[in-house]
């Protein structure tokens, strides 16, 4: 019999970081010591230069989730963190397929292939033929179904990214962030680079 | 130069004009120099000899404690930032020196104790090589430290240092931990003079204080009946014990303590209505399920506070003031949150409450109190049996020392009797381990404590399980003449599990019946002076000649075998449930 709590739901978690050694370690424990999965996970240089931005799918109820956010946010080397329901945010998974090009050529007619499902080909080598489709699951899934009979070699999905619907984004927010606890003294420090001055007022 | 330094380093470094050539050992001491550190636990290995090497010409700034295992330092350096308020350091080896640290790393984090640990590494080109020694110290502690960070490069080590101490001590104050390859530490660079840090980018120890919320928690405590405060270290770790006791008094709301709060008011003080949980008192327990607005400073809400957490003061408003967010809801639900550090919280509450005196509703605790002391503590301090009970050789304690003593607990039975029964009249009296539970800390914590609180006479109560755990440290005491008394409680068993085992495991005592050295004569052997007293007219004056002994002493004392700590909250019930037998 489950006794799972019937509010678990697809959450995404947005971490705004520095680009430090270590610091995915420190974010994964904060997880894997609920034993709580991770389902997907990037990591990627945000719009800010020297600011690296995690966004990490998990399936929980929004109080685990709440918990889970203010424990990564705590974390030294973390600036922001947010979470949001898959309905607050803007999603997208990209996959690649590689299947024999003797195939695809032979049985299917390509272009409509490539049409019904949004896809484009990326290389097209004498051996094999790589898609690519980039959507929500079942979008980047329909192209799996439509190639599973020709012979699909190799199939990979990339970790979701996904953009805040209702944010302003977070360059505004450190703004926000700053006028509202400026730092105690201003670092000036000669060998500071310009990306650091960008962040000290 | 410093192009290549990770620039979470330098975003805390500001001008570093003055450039002297050091090597990254010399630079590692110029930093503990100028942060103020004046006492290092440590054990010297291969992997951080050029540390020690340095450390030789040190001496005069530096004195570095040898103690006989890197827990037994770790443990030393939180009772010294327990007792003195000042950050512990630690020195140790690469590899099992190390590894050795990850109780003491995990105890302090749990308990908020502000450490600077400094552990040697293989050279950078070896690491993940599986060299001599080597383990990945980093990934190891990285869930028991509150940040960490792995030197290669000597001119890491400045700003590594000076964030280390700064992330170690401020806000929510906790463990660090610094891993300096040897390279690091023999390579000689330019080292810039040093420069404190105090502001990282990407860290916001003090939450901003929301008037607002201090608004909503004054009105909601000057509407109250039956108001409650709850404190924790909180106040002690924020250095509020003024603050707190003038927002206790105007108020006049009976104030109840966790562990590692006891001593921010009084034990003595009227409106300290004793302790809570598992083996706290009748009252706070009970009433905490009958107040109306409950006001948690500085504490955290762990289970062995709460016990059942679907049944805990569901019928009160929680006001939670906390520095660390992360604790606000966490376990229970607070009305109002208070984030802010509450020296600077307390004293804008208190402008906005009204003073008032709840005189009937203290005289329920009082009269919850009547209760405990018909049915536990008049036979616990006063006993009618021959046999020697814990709690009365901490009421004798208590008579001699009058509440100005120190006092070190072990984990166990005689940890609740200690907390439940000392008498403290100061902040910073109570050292133990709360949070993880880890036997073996009070030998060198009270070692730590003396040295961090010279002039005040320090008392380590130690159950002979824990004891044994870290037995070694006596070799610290003899080699530093550090003046601790040592107290064994020896009940011959695993005291609390025994406890368990009785109370909800049929009487099974399964691997609780241990049996001990003569500890007077390890004691010995180690040229500290000591006595075993098993008949109560002989307390009193072993108490009194320990006290009165010119340096460390070890008094160990025969204790009823099968006494129970009650009152108690049974795992799984409500604090409303608590048991007097």
């Amino acid at each position: 019999m489950s006794t799972e709590p019937v509010d678990r739901q697809e959450y995404n978690i947005t971490a705004y970081t520095e680009n430090q050694v270590g610091l995915l370690n420190r974010i994964a424990i904060i997880f894997s010591r609920r034993k709580i999965n991770i389902e997907s996970l990037n990591v990627s240089p945000s719009e800010i230069e020297g600011i690296h931005r995690f966004n990490i799918v998990i399936v929980e109820t929004e109080e685990v989730v709440e918990k889970l956010a203010k424990q990564i946010e705590k974390q030294v080397e973390v600036l922001k963190v947010y979470y949001n329901t898959n309905a607050d945010v803007i999603w997208q998974e990209m996959a690649l397929y590689k299947v024999p090009t003797d195939v695809i050529a032979e049985k299917v007619l390509v272009e409509r292939l490539l049409r019904e499902n949004g896809a484009r080909a990326v290389v097209i080598r004498k051996d094999y033929t790589v898609f690519e489709t980039t959507g929500h699951r079942e979008e980047t899934d329909s192209l799996i179904k439509a190639l599973q009979p020709y012979g699909l070699i190799e199939f990979v999905r990339s970790a979701r990214i996904a953009i805040i619907k209702a944010s302003d984004g977070f360059h505004h927010k450190l703004k926000d962030f700053e006028r509202r606890e400026p730092s105690e003294e201003v670092a000036e420090n000669e060998f500071l680079n310009d990306r650091e001055q960008v962040f000290t007022m | 130069m410093f192009q290549n330094l990770p620039s979470a380093l330098l975003a805390a470094s500001p001008a570093v004009p003055v450039l002297a050539p050091a090597t990254g050992a010399v630079a590692t001491l110029q930093a503990l120099v100028a942060e103020g550190v004046d006492t290092i636990f440590g054990y010297p290995g291969g992997a951080i000899i050029p540390i020690y090497d340095v450390l030789y010409d040190f001496k005069e700034q530096l004195n570095h404690v040898l103690v006989r295992h890197e827990q037994g330092g770790i443990h030393a350096a939180q009772g010294y930032a327990r007792s003195s308020g000042r950050v512990g350091v630690v020195l140790a080896t690469s590899g099992p020196g190390a590894t050795n640290l990850v109780t003491g790393l995990a105890d302090a984090l749990i308990d908020s104790t502000p450490l600077v640990c400094i552990t040697g590494q293989v050279f950078a080109h070896l690491l993940g090589t599986d060299a001599f020694q080597e383990t990945d110290i980093i990934n190891i502690t990285t869930p028991v430290t509150k940040w960490n960070y792995q030197v290669t490069n000597a001119e890491e080590i400045p700003e590594a240092l000076a964030k280390a101490f700064y992330i170690a001590r401020s806000g929510r104050p906790g463990p660090v931990l610094v891993d300096i390859t040897k390279n690091a530490q023999i390579q000689t660079f330019d080292a810039p003079e040093y420069q404190p840090c105090h502001h990282i980018r990407s860290y916001r120890p003090a939450p901003v204080v929301r008037p607002e919320y201090i608004e909503q928690a004054a009105a909601l405590i000057n509407n109250a009946q039956r108001p409650f405060i709850l404190w924790g270290q909180g106040v002690v770790l924020g250095s509020a014990e003024q603050e707190f006791r003038e927002f206790v008094e105007h108020s006049g709301i009976p104030a109840a303590w966790t562990i590692l709060g006891v001593g921010a008011l009084p034990t003595g003080h009227p409106l300290n209505v004793g302790m809570l949980g598992m083996h706290g008192n009748y009252g706070p327990n009970v009433l905490t399920n009958e107040c109306d607005v409950l006001i948690a400073i500085g504490m955290r809400f762990d289970d062995r506070v709460t016990g059942r957490l679907d049944k805990y003061a569901k019928q009160a408003q929680v006001i939670h003031l906390d520095i660390d967010p992360t604790e606000i809801d966490k376990n229970v639900k607070a009305t109002v949150p208070v984030w802010g550090d509450c020296k600077e919280t307390l004293p804008l509450l208190t402008a906005l409450v009204e003073p008032r005196q709840h005189t009937a509703w203290l005289a329920r605790f009082n009269d919850h109190t009547e209760q405990e002391v018909n049915a536990v503590i008049r036979e616990e301090l006063f006993p009618t049996t021959e046999e020697l009970t814990m709690g009365e050789i901490m009421q004798q304690l208590n008579e001699i020392t009058q509440g100005e003593a120190i006092i070190v607990s072990d984990v166990g039975q005689h940890q609740m009797i200690a907390c439940r029964y000392a008498q403290l009249n100061h902040s910073r009296s109570n050292i133990t381990s709360g949070g993880l539970g880890t036997m073996g800390f009070a030998l060198p914590a009270a070692i730590g404590a003396k040295l961090g609180a010279p002039d005040r006479t320090v008392v380590a109560v130690i159950g002979d399980g824990g004891f044994q755990m870290t037995i070694q440290e006596l070799g610290t005491i003899m080699q530093t003449g550090v003046d601790v008394k040592i107290m064994i409680f020896n009940n011959q068993f695993l005291g609390m599990v025994r406890q368990w085992q009785e109370l909800f495991h049929q009487r099974r005592y399964s691997f609780v019946d241990i049996q001990s050295p003569d500890f007077v004569a390890v004691a010995a052997g180690y040229r500290i002076a000591g006595q075993r007293v098993d008949a109560r007219a002989d307390l009193r004056p072993a108490l009194e000649r320990m006290l009165a002994h010119p340096g460390s002493f070890l008094l160990e004392v025969m204790v009823t075998k099968e006494n129970n700590i009650f009152p108690m909250v049974p795992q799984g019930c409500s604090v409303a449930e608590i048991r007097l037998r």
